[in-house]
């Protein structure tokens, strides 16, 4: 498979957008005093890649433009702070909303909700139910010859919950192509290692074996998120997933890699450590 | 149930959801290996490309349906009530619910009447734990005629509902073509003064039976038909207890959590009355005949007169 690679001022200016939604992260889980940063760090280049090149069209519902639009659902609903930080730059939220996270008569939930932002796509926040709901709208897409492309993140911890693979079943049956899944493999959850606690094992096999067609990339190396997202969407009778290999906490160095860091929330010093870190060039 | 004619509670549902495709064609349906049993098949042979089966998968199901209503459709999903309100009770809490989706959940199998499955199978708590999820419609029909009517009626109602269907054949209560069914509203079935009866579902053929068995020995009751548990029509009971100040609920359901537990609730805060919950006593069902079965759980016409005529003393 050949596709485009991005130039490497194009990756450049993609990596300080990504700095400054790690930034927006640490601002945002502090201000609240609560949230989960570790998982929503890892999946920043992710998503920064997606919203950035590939997604197409609008998330607004008001927007009429969001009818033939691609959609996103953020399975794993507790990288929330990340997905606020995406829509407060591409406008779908003012900035200075990112500081109401989590707070009492907030928009901005601990977990994203539909009914209070018409730029998320579905409520979720319980883990195990994102992937449904993309085959549902997947479905639904198919029906109305629609050409959008439904893209969910997951979590590896989130691929313990059985209904998960009730999903990826249903997918490779209704051969649901216009779903691109990613599955954000930072190999850590609440317990520790996702191999010591319940192991995945060989999560790009397992997608295989339920009749996916996978891609293995390093999560953080924006070109790799490109090309996987472009040859995600060239033409297959079956579902796609993107299996990213990342680090948890990534980006702030006492963060990376440490369970710790799930649904803690950095006291000042640390606060100011991660974002002097964030805003250091380079 | 005597020389009644019964008619088949699935049938007319399957029958009404084809019928309901031909002039709405955003209406989808989803089902769980059991369109033959649910009856969705009637849908699925005139719109096969507007049925989605998963297989044995309920939690699936139901966010799926909940996918499907985010992109515009209205989608009908069905299983068997124990599986479809329980197993994936939290998927249509946080999955439907809380996003306010458009799905409409129609369970079959609810109650004893599922005969000889047994206890695994009968779901006698799908009301309790539907009803407290903010948000959801919760309608127990009593017969087919109201089956047809409410199957309509969510269809253009704007929100998540949960129907509760018998599997057994029932007795009609309403006449076919006459009846307009209301879902804010309870149907009086019989005007009382001396007891108020307040049921759903089977049981309310068995509550007009118990009336009229009553009437010969002078107890004048009050029949009061609720099929929908919520949002709960107030007034109507309000109304009634203020008149007979003696409440009977009965239900093919635990006494725990459903209709029974919903009418306390109201009256205790409006008018407290004495009230007797009929319904499974917080036990589960068992393998039987329908019919052996709404007789042992003290469900039938006969049973419930015992019941009142005790409760009155």
């Amino acid at each position: 498979m050949s596709v485009n690679s991005l130039t490497n001022d194009e990756v450049n200016r993609i990596k300080k957008i990504c700095k400054k939604i790690r930034k927006n992260i640490i601002e945002e889980v502090y201000a609240a005093k609560s949230g989960h940063p570790g998982g929503s760090l890892s999946a920043t280049d992710i998503l920064t890649v997606l919203f950035e090149k590939i997604f197409y069209g609008c998330m607004d519902k008001k927007n009429p433009e969001y009818s033939q639009s691609d959609r996103f659902i953020l399975s794993k609903g507790h990288a929330s702070p990340l997905l606020y930080a995406v829509l407060a730059n591409y406008g779908y939220i003012a900035e200075e909303e990112l500081k109401t996270f989590r707070k009492f008569g907030s928009k901005l939930q601990g977990h994203p909700c539909s009914k209070l932002l018409d730029c998320v796509e579905i409520s979720t926040g319980s883990l195990g139910q994102g992937l449904s709901m993309a085959c549902g709208e997947a479905l639904g897409f198919k029906l109305d010859k629609k050409n959008s492309k439904i893209y969910a993140l997951l979590g590896d911890g989130e691929l313990q919950e059985g209904s998960v693979w009730e999903a990826v079943m249903c997918a490779a049956h209704y051969k649901l192509n216009n779903i691109i899944a990613v599955v954000d493999r930072n190999r850590l959850q609440i317990d520790g290692c996702t191999e010591d606690v319940m192991s995945l094992g060989d999560v790009t096999e397992k997608f295989k074996s339920f009749g996916w067609r996978t891609f293995e990339i390093n999560g953080h190396e924006i070109n790799k998120i490109y090309e996987a997202f472009e040859n995600a969407k060239t033409p297959c009778d079956k579902p796609s997933v993107i299996i990213a290999d990342t680090i948890k906490g990534k980006g702030v160095s006492f963060m990376e890699n440490n369970a710790g860091w799930h649904g803690k929330v950095p006291g000042e010093e640390l606060y100011l450590k991660a974002i002097q870190e964030l805003s250091e060039e380079g | 149930m005597d020389n009644t004619v019964l008619k088949s509670i699935r049938d007319t549902y399957g029958k009404t959801l084809a019928d309901l495709g031909k002039i709405r064609d955003d209406v989808v349906v989803i089902d769980c290996d059991l369109s033959c049993s649910t009856q969705t098949k009637h849908f699925k042979e005139v719109f096969p490309e507007r049925f989605f089966n998963v297989g044995i998968a309920e939690q699936n199901a139901m966010t799926v349906a909940a996918g499907l209503a985010c992109a515009g459709k209205v989608p009908f999903v069905s299983a068997f009530a124990v599986f479809a309100s329980g197993r994936a009770w939290e998927q249509i809490r946080n999955g439907i619910c809380y996003s306010n989706l458009n799905v409409k959940i129609v369970a079959t199998h609810g109650g004893v009447t599922v005969g000889e499955d047994g206890a695994t199978h009968q779901a006698l708590e799908d009301v309790a734990i539907m009803r407290t999820i903010p948000g959801l419609t919760v309608i127990v029909p009593a017969d087919a005629t109201e089956t047809r009517e409410v199957i309509k009626t969510v269809a253009d109602y704007k929100g998540p509902v949960y129907v509760r269907l018998s599997r057994a054949n029932l007795p009609e209560v309403f006449e076919d073509g006459k009846y307009k069914f209301n879902m804010f509203k309870a149907v009086k079935l019989r005007e009382g003064k001396d007891v108020t009866i307040v049921a759903n579902g089977e049981t309310t053929f068995e509550a007009l039976k118990a009336a009229k068995i009553l009437a010969e020995e002078g107890i004048d009751v009050e029949v009061l038909h609720y099929p929908v548990v919520k949002p709960f029509d107030k007034e109507t009971l309000i109304e009634s207890a203020k008149k007979t100040n003696k409440v009977v609920t009965v239900e093919d359901h635990s006494v725990i959590g459903g209709l029974g537990g919903a009418v306390c609730e109201i009256l205790s805060e409006n008018h407290p009355v004495k009230v007797l919950r009929l319904g499974t006593n917080d036990e589960f069902g068992q393998s039987g005949k329908a019919i052996e079965l709404m007789e042992y759980y003290g469900l039938t016409g006969e049973k419930i007169v015992q019941k009142v005529k005790e409760f009155l003393r």
